[in-house]
């Protein structure tokens, strides 16, 4: 049978694919893989469409049994025991371990076919904050596996760079509230050094540093936004919007990291510093 | 109309009222600009979310300044009947915030048609206008850290009916039985910008 049964799974394992775009006037995010080019180079790997599904892994610790043999290979974070960026068939019966990654935070497991759990609103990804979609991988699942759709990339391994460990710098663009921070706007963002806070997760990455003055007091009235948002609530320290970030939020936007950046800030963990540039 | 950057894939449009957002919207949402993935209306702002391998930026703020707004045309969406429990927790204190009796303001919810103006919050949570309702209820000071699925409230000029349980801050009035988000139909969302609100006492 062409599955996976899930044995363990790390701190968070969720089916990922490029999410459900068009439905935000109904309340419904995007949601989809934090770290879209780390998916989709997975998802190319094993020949598989752009929209397949993967699982995303945090912090290692997935564990999983072929229920056939399937072509596997992880992208994003390289987790110790993983096939990274290195198509490998694992065998009827054998089993995949992912270590904890020295570097970085997500790796993107694909199995040639796809993840083939039913769609929900056109989508397969799990929306932790709107809790849409399939439900977070648990230990016991059997998480079938799609049909082939086109002959596998044969590559026998990709070289791409890992996540960085320490100091990271991404490019930012003013934000539609970046003038509720004075005529300075950005440049109190991009002077500083922010930390990355454990409370980080597909929502957003919570950054911990010295708080932005805001000029401007009072409430603004919900608005819409993208991945790569800098929202700046009342305590002054900006929340980096990931792919689970809500449809609308209240609190001003300062900037926004540039798309080609955001998937880079997905690979961040907890403790490393991040900084700004104006782009 | 302002234009306000949002990055480098969107684009935010800021208007002076809600009238305002729900005529550009209006006009948007039937015919986007080319390379537009996402239109997202909310309470003075117009969201326009791009795939900028389709599009740019400059060509779709250059798109929106010709669009030509549709003011009204939300008046001629789908109707849907809301019965609704009139035994809200903050019934009381609503009504006394607005200077009414509980009844009057049961015949003031239920005496006009309401209007999906924009969702957010939760998928399938919309924001319901009543032109003319005079309402301006203050959010409750603590929100509930749990509101139950079915609740309808009062917040601001806004009406709404909580999708599933959630924490918020809202006036709670009454609760229906009706799911306004259910994956098992289609579409999954009752309420979609436009949609025309109807409540009617259970």
């Amino acid at each position: 049978m062409r599955a996976l049964t899930v044995l363990a799974t790390g701190p968070l394992t969720t089916v990922q694919d490029e999410g459900r775009p068009g439905q935000g006037a109904l309340g419904i995010g995007r949601s989809g893989a934090c770290d879209r080019a780390a998916a989709a180079l997975a998802n190319r790997l094993v020949g598989n469409p752009p929209d397949a599904a993967v699982l995303e892994v945090t912090f290692g610790g997935l564990a999983v049994r072929a229920g056939s043999d399937l072509l596997v290979v992880t992208a994003g974070a390289r987790c110790p025991g993983a096939p990274h960026a290195a198509p490998t068939v694992l065998r009827r019966g054998a089993e995949l371990r992912l270590g904890a990654p020295a570097t970085g935070l997500r790796s993107y497991l694909a199995v040639r076919g796809g993840i083939a759990v039913p769609p929900v609103l056109g989508s397969r990804a799990t929306d932790v904050l709107a809790g849409l979609g399939p439900p977070v991988v648990a230990a016991g699942d059997v998480l079938p596996v799609g049909p082939p759709t086109a002959p596998p990339a044969g590559v026998d391994l990709a070289p791409v760079a890992d996540p960085p460990a320490g100091e990271v710098t991404v490019a930012v663009l003013p934000g539609p509230r970046a003038d509720w921070f004075g005529a300075a706007g950005l440049s109190g963002l991009v002077g500083r050094s922010w930390t990355v806070t454990s409370q980080s997760n597909r929502v957003g990455v919570r950054l911990d540093g010295v708080p932005l003055d805001r000029l401007r007091s009072g409430e603004l009235p919900s608005e819409g936004m993208v991945r790569g948002a800098l929202q700046v609530p009342p305590a002054g320290t900006p929340v980096l919007f990931l792919a689970d970030h809500p449809v609308t939020g209240g609190y001003p936007v300062i900037g926004y990291v540039v798309d080609a950046d955001v998937d880079r800030c997905a690979q961040l963990r907890p403790g490393q510093v991040l900084r700004f540039r104006a782009a | 109309m302002r234009l306000l950057p949002s990055g480098s894939t969107a684009l935010l449009v800021e208007l002076d009222t809600l009238d305002d957002v729900l005529a550009l919207y209006a006009a948007l949402a039937d015919e986007p600009p080319a390379g537009v993935v996402d239109v997202v209306p909310a309470a003075r702002t117009v969201l326009l979310v791009t795939d900028p391998a389709r599009t740019t930026l400059d060509a779709v703020a250059a798109a929106v300044r010709t669009t030509t707004p549709r003011p009204g045309a939300q008046r001629s969406g789908d109707t849907v009947e809301l019965p609704v429990h009139y035994d809200g927790a903050d019934l009381g204190d609503a009504a006394e915030l607005l200077g009414l009796t509980a009844d009057q303001l049961v015949e003031r919810h239920t005496g006009r048609v309401w209007t999906v103006a924009f969702c957010g919050f939760a998928p399938g949570f919309g924001y319901l206008t009543q032109p003319g309702g005079g309402w301006d209820v203050p959010r409750r000071a603590t929100p509930r850290t749990a509101v139950p699925a079915g609740s309808v409230a009062l917040a601001g000029e806004f009406s709404g009916v909580y999708p599933r349980e959630s924490p918020g801050g809202w006036q709670l009035i009454g609760r229906t039985d009706v799911a306004v988000f259910d994956l098992t139909r289609d579409p999954a969302a009752l309420f979609r910008p436009g949609t025309r609100v109807r409540f009617v006492g259970a």
